[in-house]
């Protein structure tokens, strides 16, 4: 009877590799890295059962620091990258790693048709309103009047919704998070685990070296005050007429994943061929 | 009685040309079908203009009673069920003298262009005929009329037809088969055009040819060497590879997924194949230009893929639904670094079954990316081929043993192929890198991570064992024809008519363009006094690629010129006997 033993259940520290971030002191994207770990272990995964993909930038570089299987590809890509083998491997948990360079300008076609195609994947995305990783030029998400090198003066660019654009382009979970509360962005990351389909957390996750400012962030933060919200519609007015700082699941649907079956097909290539003979 | 005046020929070329719509396309291929019924060989190139519809097609047939792998210099027959912007392709639709030009005299006259070469003609009102018959296509009445002239039996011409109008119904089905039956017996009214001499050869069973594009050959090697992922945008001349695959990788067990573009269908199938799940993608000129950042992502995080480029007229959008042998250069050379990796191009539309197959499994092997170099001739002509055997090359993935201990996914190795974990192994989990790494895979911008991996990288091609398949060489002689992909069946054409001459000469088909192979040109080329380097474009991109990598012996030259106009075996056989009678 007592030939089982229970396996202790997995820790945070289980998913942590031994390779020292690059990121500046103060960066945001370290408690993003401890929240990922966090998700992890309180789902009760398995770090080979889990793929963490990311593009290029700073954020992009969390694949490396877990003890899961990681993807560090191009810039733009990770979405495209994570479908692939979503889609290739449905057994496994894939998560994808992103910034607002590389999740909203150069990838934001990317960002359109994953929300549209509706892969079950998650996708967190470290936003700072900068490139940081290139020393500080405005992204999608910069305010207009933000000055700096390549943009003096500031863009004079509307800023881009990113919540607004999930919910618009079909995402089935859409949540804010912030990088100063990890345990809360924790459970947010496991919430969107869990929800099939594709999910998209916005954290926000400062940047201390090329924009200091934001460390005011943790004053401005709060819970958002109403529930989650299966009307996709009453979801965007809501995050419309915000400041950009409610945090929490905004929004949650029921849209089924898109997930052609792979493996039931039982046929061999020599089965096709029929169709050319004569 | 003319009929027997009339020189036997090898082969039949005729064209059958209308406006979009006109179904010259539909007449075409049921004509191949009728041929095959009957036992014959033969290929159907399509040439149309950017119209979807209302534009311009041309239907290029050339049936025999051996395998044939390329169109001929001239045509001995041009059918028009209309003469709408025939001009168009003039170029491409050589005719002569010898010619017979069949067209409806009820629309305009025969076209001026062809009248001046000399071209007979025959009047034969196609409406008029199909109006009589309710229900019934003039196009009908052009398959009738074709199968009739060339000598097909009227048998096979009804079977083929019966099976094809299965769907239409009982009174569609009727009408059609009369208009059939009234074009063939209209060809007795014709002046007569060569028949094809001896006799079909023998057909050992119902299976024994296939009627192929190749396309569909490249996507059916594709999956005979594994693959059962693959991610697709569309894109003129090759989204019949992807349209073929999407219903063929269900049915064994794998799938495909419509990307938004091509960056995201190249990333997907990077991705898939890092999940252990060979991968494909197919795509033309401008498609390949956008995937070539993350072919190179596949080079350096070491991930196999294949892509197959089928070839159509560049630069930029340029001749989207021509062909054009253009790619060559950025096949070889568009990634940025030093990124080896291989490249492949099949020789024959049979060849693009073997030589993908091929492709998957070397990029398997070696993990690396392949590219294989297909282009429009044989992407969407179809042939009567010998079914083209599995290869029986399929290979499993390098994989670290359960029991690893210290797993470096990118450890230097004597092969330079090291094991490559799947995610969902325990023990093994490693990050797959676009920036240079150490073995382990953790980033490293130092010098000597930096040179082990780009030596590592280098290394597992150059030393990789690729067998007999890297080139096919022919004949024998001081003259050697050099050339690769469709070049290869008008220079084989070529140098079958020189033999018949006198003039000995070899050809060298190169299968395997990358990574080079200086050692085995070097023997198939030694001997030679004259090399003539035959390709498709404007530049001579494969000349200069073997100039660059190869010593080549005695005299070179380059003989090319761009698509669309195919590489004809005139212009080959042309050279080969000037050259040798210096």
């Amino acid at each position: 009877m007592n030939s089982t033993v229970a396996a202790a259940p997995i820790t945070a520290q289980a998913f942590k590799s031994d390779y020292k971030p690059i990121w500046c002191p103060g960066c945001g994207d370290y408690s993003v890295l401890s929240s990922f770990t966090k998700a992890f272990a309180k789902l009760d995964l398995r770090p080979e059962s889990v793929a963490v993909v990311s593009g290029i930038g700073c954020s992009s570089r969390i694949p490396a620091y877990t003890n899961c299987y990681g993807f560090h590809g191009v810039h733009g890509r990770s979405l495209a990258a994570a479908s692939g083998l979503k889609l290739a491997r449905p057994d496994l948990t894939v998560v994808v790693a992103s910034g607002d360079g590389d999740g909203y300008s150069i990838g934001g076609n990317h960002f359109l048709h994953a929300c549209r195609r509706n892969v079950d994947l998650t996708y967190v995305v470290m936003d700072n309103h900068v490139y940081g990783m290139t020393k500080g030029q405005p992204s999608p998400t910069t305010e207009p009047d933000w000055d700096s090198k390549l943009s003096p003066g500031g863009t004079g660019l509307r800023t881009f919704n990113p919540l607004v654009i999930a919910l618009a382009a079909g995402a089935n979970f859409v949540a804010r998070a912030f990088s100063g509360d990890p345990n809360g962005t924790a459970d947010i990351i496991a919430d969107a685990i869990r929800t099939p389909g594709f999910s998209f957390v916005e954290i926000l996750s400062p940047c201390v070296t090329f924009r200091p400012e934001q460390r005011e962030w943790k004053q401005l933060v709060r819970p958002g005050p109403v529930t989650t919200t299966d009307d996709a519609a009453r979801a965007a007015r809501r995050i419309m007429t915000d400041d950009g700082f409610n945090i929490g699941v905004l929004y949650k649907g029921q849209r089924k994943p898109y997930q052609p079956p792979v493996g039931k097909g039982k046929k061999r290539p020599s089965d096709l061929e029929a169709e050319f003979a004569i | 009685m003319s009929r027997a005046k009339e020189k036997d020929k090898a082969s039949i070329s005729l064209v059958l040309t209308g406006s979009g719509g006109a179904g010259v396309m539909t007449a075409g291929n049921l004509l191949l079908e009728v041929a095959a019924q009957a036992g014959w060989y033969g290929l159907m190139v399509r040439s149309s203009g950017p119209q979807i519809r209302g534009g311009e097609a041309a239907a290029l047939l050339r049936l025999a009673h051996a395998p044939v792998e390329c169109l001929d210099d001239r045509f001995d027959v041009l059918i028009g069920i209309d003469w709408q912007n025939i001009h168009r392709f003039a170029d491409e639709i050589p005719l002569d003298g010898a010619s017979l030009m069949i067209g409806d005299p009820d629309q305009s006259e025969p076209p001026e262009v062809f009248v001046k070469r000399g071209a007979r003609y025959a009047p034969l009102p196609f409406k008029q005929m199909a109006k009589a018959i309710p229900g019934s296509w003039p196009n009908m009445i052009a398959l009738g009329l074709a199968a009739g002239l060339v000598g097909l039996p009227a048998d096979s011409v009804k079977s083929v037809l019966q099976n094809s109008l299965k769907k239409g119904g009982g009174e569609k089905m009727a009408a059609n088969l009369a208009a059939a039956e009234a074009g063939y017996a209209f060809a007795a009214n014709v002046p007569a055009v060569p028949r094809l001499s001896g006799r079909a050869a023998h057909r050992a069973g119902r299976d024994a040819r296939w009627l192929i594009t190749g396309n569909q050959a490249a996507g059916h090697g594709a999956v005979r060497g594994g693959v059962r992922f693959c991610a697709a945008y569309p894109i003129t001349p090759a989204t019949e590879v992807l349209e073929w695959l999407a219903p063929a990788l269900p049915k064994i067990g794998g799938a495909l997924v419509q990307a938004e573009d091509e960056l995201a269908s190249i990333n997907m199938i990077i991705g898939a194949s890092y999940g252990g799940v060979p991968s494909v993608t197919a795509t033309a000129g401008p498609g390949l230009s956008l995937m070539t950042e993350a072919i190179g992502l596949a080079v350096a995080a070491e991930v196999p893929i294949v892509v197959i480029d089928v070839m159509r007229g560049g630069p930029s959008t340029g001749i989207p639904a021509k062909s054009e042998q253009s790619d060559v250069n950025i096949a070889l050379n568009g990634l940025h670094g030093d990124a080896p990796r291989i490249v492949v191009a099949p020789n024959s539309i049979a060849d693009c079954v073997a030589a993908t197959q091929w492709a998957v499994y070397l990029a398997e092997a070696t993990q690396s990316p392949a590219i294989v170099l297909s282009d429009q001739y044989f992407g969407q002509t179809r042939a009567v081929v010998d079914p083209p055997a599995d290869i029986g090359l399929i290979t499993e993935r390098l994989k670290p043993s359960a029991t690893a201990e210290a797993y470096k996914r990118y450890a230097i190795t004597e092969s330079g192929i090291s094991p490559m974990a799947i995610p969902g192994m325990p023990g093994t989990a490693y990050t797959a890198d676009g920036l240079e790494h150490n073995e382990r895979g953790l980033p490293s911008s130092q010098s000597g991570d930096h040179i082990r991996q780009l030596d590592k990288r280098a290394k597992k091609l150059a030393q990789f064992d690729y067998g007999a398949r890297w080139a096919d060489i022919e004949g024998e002689g001081e003259l050697a024809v050099v050339t690769f992909g469709s070049c290869t069946g008008a220079a084989r054409e070529a140098l079958a008519r020189a033999a018949a001459e006198g003039i000995k000469a070899r050809l060298l088909s190169l299968r395997l363009l990358s990574p080079a192979q200086p050692e085995r040109v070097a023997a198939a080329l030694a001997g030679a006094k004259q090399v003539l380097v035959v390709e498709q474009n404007h530049t001579g991109q494969l000349y200069r690629y073997l100039r660059a990598e190869y010593d080549l012996p005695g005299e070179v030259k380059s003989f090319r010129h761009p698509g669309p106009l195919p590489m004809r075996p005139g212009e080959i056989h042309q050279q080969i006997t000037a050259w040798s009678r210096l």
